[in-house]
């Protein structure tokens, strides 16, 4: 009676129907030289579903003017959707305010608003900056650009050999001249997830601000910025199943009140003379220039399409996945994972002994499976693990385990032709 | 369209054999032309060392560490280029880079010979680099330049080399 029973038979957990999700996605039915495309690399940039497809045409086929400007029917409509797109962005992160979503052009963009905007107001000569080793490139250079400026400095956080973050030694990082940390959320190279609301209560006990890098954890967690309670959170939409050139960057609206202006021109004013500027609110202060209004609107059509399955369904799914390809890739001599955080995101970076990862992801599209290959823009976490570059296989909600075979399939194959 | 065919063929024995047991690899002591290439893109670097006897590349040798493509095709090169003139090596400079970016016809007369084996790699614009970063350090050595870069100036991709 009280067998284990398959979780599809269980009424109260509805089965993860992959195939169906996955005919939502037209590109996944692509033949790459006659085989099935095994797209697994979705840290650098997911695919997009029918509907979001669907709702970017309406928007242009029948939506489509300038914002926040004239009187006329579409302006309005235009306007309309681009708002309701940043409330949908708002509820996904669950943020107090929908003025403390500022739509950026992608997480390097958000990153260097708030280098600009508070950094380079609010950061002096001696001050300290706490960065970790697992970050991204674009929380690494807005950085050194401003303490190259200004004369502040940069500490990082060291990880250990899973790739984690040691957090002892970020907490002895700071002191009196500690004024800001950026921390990425779940690591693009590793997969580590990081403990950030953690970090940013240690942060806050020292009247710190943090900005998270949450690029590589929108798609794969479920983010709450208020349960974090973060002052600032960065992310992109292309990596959410959205286009590109949209972002987010969440802010606390005390925080982005206090800041300057990144970018100057129309939308970001109140009134303007040659002897002086008021600036608009926020988020229209950070908002120059006419924004990419239907990449906003599909990022909201996009969230909307993933709330609608749910990211613990996706996470979970996720897990699956990368518990599946960990477990089987752990068995196969000569391939070694880079990256066993205990934490992780379905993010998996190894080395083929004796092959180059560039040979590795050229061989493995010959398969059909699309990898990452170099450094992703992380090297400071190859120098750490002493690699010149990793081969890195990135699960999305739609992937399924047959591809993670075929994944396995083909480093075997590449494995007998460098034998 | 990508031609399949070819990137297929990439991988062929001629190419795994060198890159397995590439020839001419090591250092070269008393040098008289030495440069160091590098491609920042994957963090690969090679180091091509040679000696003229009179006006022929007496000596040539290469190490590094790269991908296969790279190092076959430093492998290979220096196996085409003993021997010969400095003028000889040139013009097989030019014919490779024009090659690799599909820009030779091979049907037309040429030194490309074995060689051959990299004109796939013209339809993997991402892989070129690789295969040209030995030629491209080779040139830099003729004009004892002391390093070069895939993403210099000078970029063989963009740039014509030699004569042209």
């Amino acid at each position: 009676m009280n067998a284990v029973q398959p979780a599809v038979n269980r009424p109260s957990a509805p089965a993860f129907d992959v195939e169906r999700i996955r005919a939502d996605f037209p590109i996944l039915q692509l033949k790459i030289d006659g085989k099935p495309l095994v797209y697994l690399d979705n840290a650098a940039s997911s695919q997009m579903p029918q509907p979001v497809i669907d709702r970017l045409v309406r928007y242009q086929t029948s939506e489509h003017a300038n914002i926040n400007r004239a009187v006329h029917y579409l302006s309005e409509t235009a306007t309309a959707e681009y708002e309701a797109a940043r409330r949908k962005l708002q509820r996904f992160i669950n943020a107090p305010e929908e003025r403390e979503v500022i739509f950026t052009s992608g997480t390097t963009d958000a990153i260097n608003l708030v280098m600009h905007g508070y950094g380079r107001k609010f950061i002096k000569a001696g001050d300290e900056i706490i960065l970790t080793t697992l970050e991204h490139h674009s929380n690494i250079v807005p950085w050194q650009m401003l303490a190259e400026e200004t004369g502040a400095a940069i500490r990082v956080v060291p990880i250990n050999d899973a790739g984690e973050l040691l957090i002892g030694e970020y907490e002895k990082l700071f002191n009196a001249r500690t004024k800001f940390v950026g921390v990425m959320h779940v690591s693009n190279a590793l997969g580590t997830i990081n403990p950030v609301k953690q970090m940013i209560a240690f942060a806050h006990a020292h009247g710190v601000p943090v900005l998270v890098d949450g690029a590589q954890a929108v798609p794969h967690l479920q983010v709450d910025v208020q349960d974090l309670d973060c002052d600032f959170y960065a992310f992109s939409g292309h990596k959410l199943c959205g286009p590109t050139g949209i972002g987010v960057l969440y802010g606390k609206a005390a925080l982005l009140e206090k800041m300057q202006p990144f970018k100057g021109g129309g939308d970001m004013i109140l009134s303007v003379t040659f002897e002086k500027t008021t600036y608009n609110t926020i988020p229209h202060k950070f908002e120059a220039g006419t924004p990419p209004i239907a990449a906003a609107i599909g990022l909201g059509a996009a969230v909307d399409y993933l709330s609608a399955i749910g990211m613990d369904a996706i996470a979970v799914h996720e897990l699956d996945l990368l518990n599946y390809a960990t477990a089987q890739m752990t068995r196969m001599p000569g391939v070694r994972i880079i990256g066993t955080a205990r934490n992780k995101a379905s993010v998996i970076s190894f080395t083929v002994d004796g092959v180059h990862p560039h040979d590795v992801g050229t061989l493995l599209n010959q398969d059909g499976v699309a990898v990452r290959t170099g450094h992703h823009c992380a090297q400071p976490v190859m120098q750490r693990f002493k690699v010149p570059a990793t081969s890195r296989a990135s699960f999305a909600f739609y992937n399924s385990m047959a591809e993670v075979d075929a994944l396995i399939a083909g480093i075997r194959s590449v494995q007998k032709v460098f034998a | 369209m990508t031609n399949l065919a070819n990137y297929k063929s990439l991988y062929q024995e001629v190419i795994l054999d060198h890159n397995k047991k590439p020839r001419n690899y090591g250092t070269l002591a008393h040098a008289s032309h030495h440069a160091v290439g590098h491609n920042p893109l994957c963090g690969d670097h090679i180091s091509v060392a040679l000696n003229f006897d009179r006006d022929c590349i007496a000596c040539i040798k290469f190490e590094g560490e790269s991908c296969a493509i790279c190092k076959a095709s430093a492998s290979m090169m220096t196996v085409a280029i003993k021997g010969k003139s400095r003028a000889d090596a040139e013009i097989l400079i030019q014919e490779f880079l024009a090659m690799a970016t599909g820009k030779l016809d091979l049907n037309s007369p040429n030194h490309i010979g074995r060689l051959a084996v990299f004109a796939g790699v013209c339809d993997l614009p991402t892989r070129v680099k690789c295969a040209i970063l030995p030629w491209h350090t080779l040139h830099a050595a003729f004009n004892s330049v002391a390093s070069t870069s895939t993403e210099a100036e000078n970029d063989p991709v963009r740039a014509p080399i030699g004569n042209a």
